[in-house]
């Protein structure tokens, strides 16, 4: 891999100072950094060809749609999926578990059937699948979690049924870090043929993503974790669901042909990207895995489980901190508290030092209600990140403890 | 004292401090030492919900002036509402409804009410000066 150096000189803003300091940045899991080539990307796009997509006949509509296939395509290759008509964009994996609990709860739910989902899920797992049971009479399930944070799999045996119609796991929890065995959740869920949704928002960005080698039926995840630009997101879905389900949204470019009598439905993956998409961001997105693959997925894992090694060593010698989801398998995120000390007084403390980490329930409530705790500190560390702001962070939270 | 007196009283006091950590220092002592709450006040009623943090408020009305007692789970979120708290306790409807509170801005803590923030304190103000508004409007 390059070294650290040159990495972190691709990425412009790990330059910047706040309040005066150098800014330490742990908060990749709600948002990572960019670098140079997709701010580059997406400049360009509005300096050079920006022009509406599949829309025109003229040049610049040629060069927009062009480089907007590109970057399916790039998707595609990214997470291995059979085709490209099988990676829809969305606005990001909000948008795209919504889509998918909307047109399958339209097309296969009935009331008293099941969806399960675990314990781990950030909200935009969980809320999306509560509104269709709501709509549909259905019913949600959920797999409970252990002391260290892992999804019991036994449990999830038991709670699949003939009434489960489908199962929405992480494959790593925001909240935590663990990383669920989400291989034989799917193996065991077809079994019986239930089909199985990985929310990859925490996943695709630290390891190699097969969708094709984990037979997933859906994976989600957002552009803006892994690198890319906001406002854009990826649904993967096997092409016999995605054929067979309804859109979810009505408007330009989904359709074939539009009477007030009757409306035909575009072909994949048309039919579900209603409207003008931000297609700047998809190309961008583009540019990111571009350079994710460039710096290497196996070397990033390995990587970053060595920052997760050194930051856990470091911070577990700390008295008085206890860290919270322990499972030997975890992206490279810690959840901690301090003892006696609220997280947001902890959070606002460090933020002076320049040392940027999330503080709350990370959209993962169930998560802090299982431990019994109303929120944690969360330092979710990347491969731009050092020993050394490791060592930052652990200082300043010796500095906090001392202050309160 | 009138609201703007103890205002600028507290922007002096913070100035005595160029460093952050200082003032930080100062808050948490400030929110260490605030009076305690009534424990009968401390309920859901009373809870003013923000994801990071929560603030207890509890009113009382005396026919003349209100005055406020408070909490949080958060020290710092807790020394703020106790300044603010020292501004605007055992003041008329009135004064209260026209006040305006510039000290926060001053003594650089102007994030710690921003809406983003979501720490109790912006709900906490406006609940304060809706309630002055209440009550004003009855009397
Ligand atoms: C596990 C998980 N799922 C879904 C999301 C939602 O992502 P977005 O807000 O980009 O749609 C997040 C974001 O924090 C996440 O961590």
């Amino acid at each position: 891999m390059k070294s650290i150096t040159d990495i972190r000189a691709d990425f412009p803003i790990l330059n910047r100072k706040v309040y005066g300091r150098d800014l330490v940045y742990f908060d990749n899991g709600a948002t990572t950094q960019k670098p140079q080539c997709v701010i580059d990307a997406v400049s360009e796009v509005f300096t050079s060809y920006n022009s509406n997509i599949h829309r025109g006949v003229h040049a610049l509509s040629d060069i927009a749609s062009e480089a907007y296939e590109d970057a399916r395509e790039k998707v595609r290759q990214f997470i291995n999926a059979g085709h490209r008509h099988e990676i829809i964009f969305t606005s990001g994996a909000t948008g795209s578990v919504n889509a998918v609990a909307f047109s399958f709860g339209e097309r296969y739910v009935q009331p008293g059937d099941e969806i399960i989902i675990s314990c781990l899920e950030h909200h935009a797992n969980i809320v999306p699948w509560q509104m269709m049971c709501e709509r549909k009479n259905a019913v949600l399930k959920v797999i409970p979690i252990n002391d260290s944070g892992e999804i019991i799999f036994e449990e999830y045996l038991k709670l699949l049924s003939t009434r489960t119609k489908l199962v929405a796991v992480t494959h790593a929890s925001n909240a935590l870090g663990t990383i669920v065995p989400v291989k034989d959740i799917i193996t065991a869920a077809h079994t019986t043929g239930i089909p199985v949704l990985i929310d990859g928002a925490q996943s695709i960005q630290h390891g190699i993503t097969d969708v094709r080698e984990l037979d997933c039926d859906f994976f989600v995840f957002s552009g803006h974790k892994i690198y890319g630009p906001t406002g854009i997101g990826v649904l993967y879905g096997k092409e016999k669901w995605l054929a067979d389900m309804p859109p979810y949204q009505g408007g330009g470019d989904m359709v074939e042909s539009v009477t007030f009598e009757k409306t035909t439905y575009n072909q994949l993956p048309f039919k579900f990207e209603a409207g003008t998409l931000n297609f700047p961001a998809a190309i961008g997105l583009g540019i990111a895995l571009d350079y994710v693959s460039g710096l290497g997925r196996a070397e990033i894992a390995e990587r970053e489980r060595a920052l997760l090694d050194y930051a856990v060593a470091g911070l577990s010698s700390i008295e008085g901190l206890r860290i919270y989801g322990t499972s030997a398998n975890k992206i490279s995120t810690i959840s901690f508290l301090l003892k006696g000390i609220h997280q947001y007084d902890a959070g606002m403390i460090l933020d002076k030092m320049g040392i940027a980490v999330r503080t709350g329930t990370h959209c993962a409530e169930p998560v802090m209600n299982s431990f019994g705790i109303d929120g944690t500190i969360r330092a979710s560390m990347c491969f731009y990140n050092t020993e050394e702001e490791i060592d930052i962070l652990a200082t300043g939270i010796e500095k906090v403890i001392k202050m309160f | 004292m009138t609201i703007n007196q103890i205002q600028d009283e507290i922007i002096e006091e913070f100035s005595l401090f160029e460093d952050w950590m200082d003032k930080y220092n100062l808050l948490i002592d400030l929110g260490k030492n605030m009076p305690l709450i009534d424990p009968r006040f401390k309920i859901k009623e009373y809870l003013i919900e923000g994801c990071q943090s929560k603030v207890w408020l509890h009113p009382e009305f005396d026919g003349e002036k209100i005055s406020f007692t408070a909490d949080s789970d958060a020290i710092i979120t807790k020394g703020i509402v106790a300044l603010l708290i020292r501004v605007l306790s055992d003041r008329t409807p009135q004064e209260i409804i026209s006040s305006d509170l510039y000290f926060i801005d001053r003594i650089g803590l102007r994030q710690n009410l921003s809406p983003t923030r979501s720490n109790g304190l912006l709900a906490m103000v406006r609940q304060i000066k809706l309630y002055a508004i209440a009550i004003d409007a009855k009397t």
